[in-house]
């Protein structure tokens, strides 16, 4: 049986959301493989549905920890977000395009 | 079954506008209607959390995300000249494979709740109970643990931040050359001595032959 939050909403309806989120995010980097600005996207609802994940343990537990470590995703995303773009930019800039497929010419 | 209130109401709303909004995020064609779509599922997230009690995580979403975040990702869109008809190239040709994965994960997921593998949630091993929402507000009750237990975490958060701010400066940052630019430290270490000539002009001839 799952604990009651609020009304009719239990834990596994807030857990439902996340995982859908999660999905949706998991499958948008498959479909956009060339999109890299897409495939950011698609991390950050990757990331939001985490954040949902922690906060709604952390409410069902009455834990405040899970909140705090919320926090830190989210200044974990904002990072990722701010240096992954930079790559973008400076990569557009040498390239002229942001092709995924192109980015293989760095291998070794 | 129980009548419908007005908050398990809200919740289904923003649920679904949360999931509607992701499947457009990752679907739409033009990659500033995905910004705006991200947008709409952080507000909506945001008010998820609301009806959680977690007031300080749907503000900081809707600034650090909604303010900062997704203006960051408008910003880089509208700048970039991109031909977004040949990124999608390739879409539908991972729709089978990339539909299949998303099912199979949402099954196991799901699968993995009604596993009752959360029976084990306990009460004992809470490390910060959550005060009286009446007495202390969610914002003053994050605010004791982050700057008390958590400090540390949170000065390596801010570090992370920094890491982050100067590494997107210089990998942006670029020098031009043949572009006049003002180089402040020869202008400040400029003697008079190396600058100011002091020539005895004689009548009839000029300062330099």
């Amino acid at each position: 049986m799952s604990p009651m939050l609020y009304g009719s909403i239990t834990l596994t309806h807030y857990l439902t959301v996340s995982s859908l989120l999660f999905v949706i995010g998991v499958c948008g980097i498959f479909l956009n493989r060339k999109n890299i600005i897409t495939i950011l996207m698609a991390i950050e609802l990757i990331l939001l549905s985490v954040n949902i994940n922690l906060v709604t343990f952390s409410v069902t537990l009455g834990d405040l920890t899970g909140q705090i470590f919320s926090i830190l995703v989210l200044t974990v995303a904002a990072a990722e977000a701010a240096i992954g773009l930079a790559i973008l930019v400076v990569y557009y800039r040498n390239r002229g395009s942001i092709d995924v497929e192109d980015i293989n010419m760095m291998k070794g | 079954m129980e009548s419908f209130d007005l908050a398990s109401l809200l919740f289904y709303v923003f649920a679904a506008v949360v999931s509607l909004s992701a499947v457009m995020v990752i679907s739409a064609r033009n990659s500033v209607h995905s910004v705006f779509f991200l947008i709409l599922a952080f507000f909506n997230a945001s008010g998820l959390f609301v009806l959680l009690g977690a007031e300080y995580i749907a503000m900081t979403l809707v600034i650090v995300y909604v303010g900062a975040v997704a203006v960051l990702f408008l910003f880089v869109v509208m700048m970039l000249n991109v031909n977004y008809q040949r990124l999608r190239a390739g879409f539908l040709k991972y729709l089978p494979v990339g539909l299949l994965v998303a099912t199979i994960l949402f099954i196991e997921l799901i699968a993995l709740q009604y596993a009752s593998a959360f029976s084990m949630l306990s009460m004992a091993s809470i490390s910060a109970e959550i005060p009286d929402p009446a007495v202390t507000s969610n914002t003053k009750a994050i605010g004791d643990l982050l700057y008390t237990r958590y400090v540390y975490v949170f000065q390596l958060a801010g570090l992370v931040l920094l890491v982050a701010m100067i590494g997107a400066i210089v990998l942006t940052l670029r020098q031009r050359p043949g572009v006049k630019r003002q180089r402040i430290y020869k202008q400040v270490n400029r003697k008079r001595e190396e600058s100011i000539e002091l020539v005895q002009v004689e009548s009839g001839k000029g300062v330099r032959s």
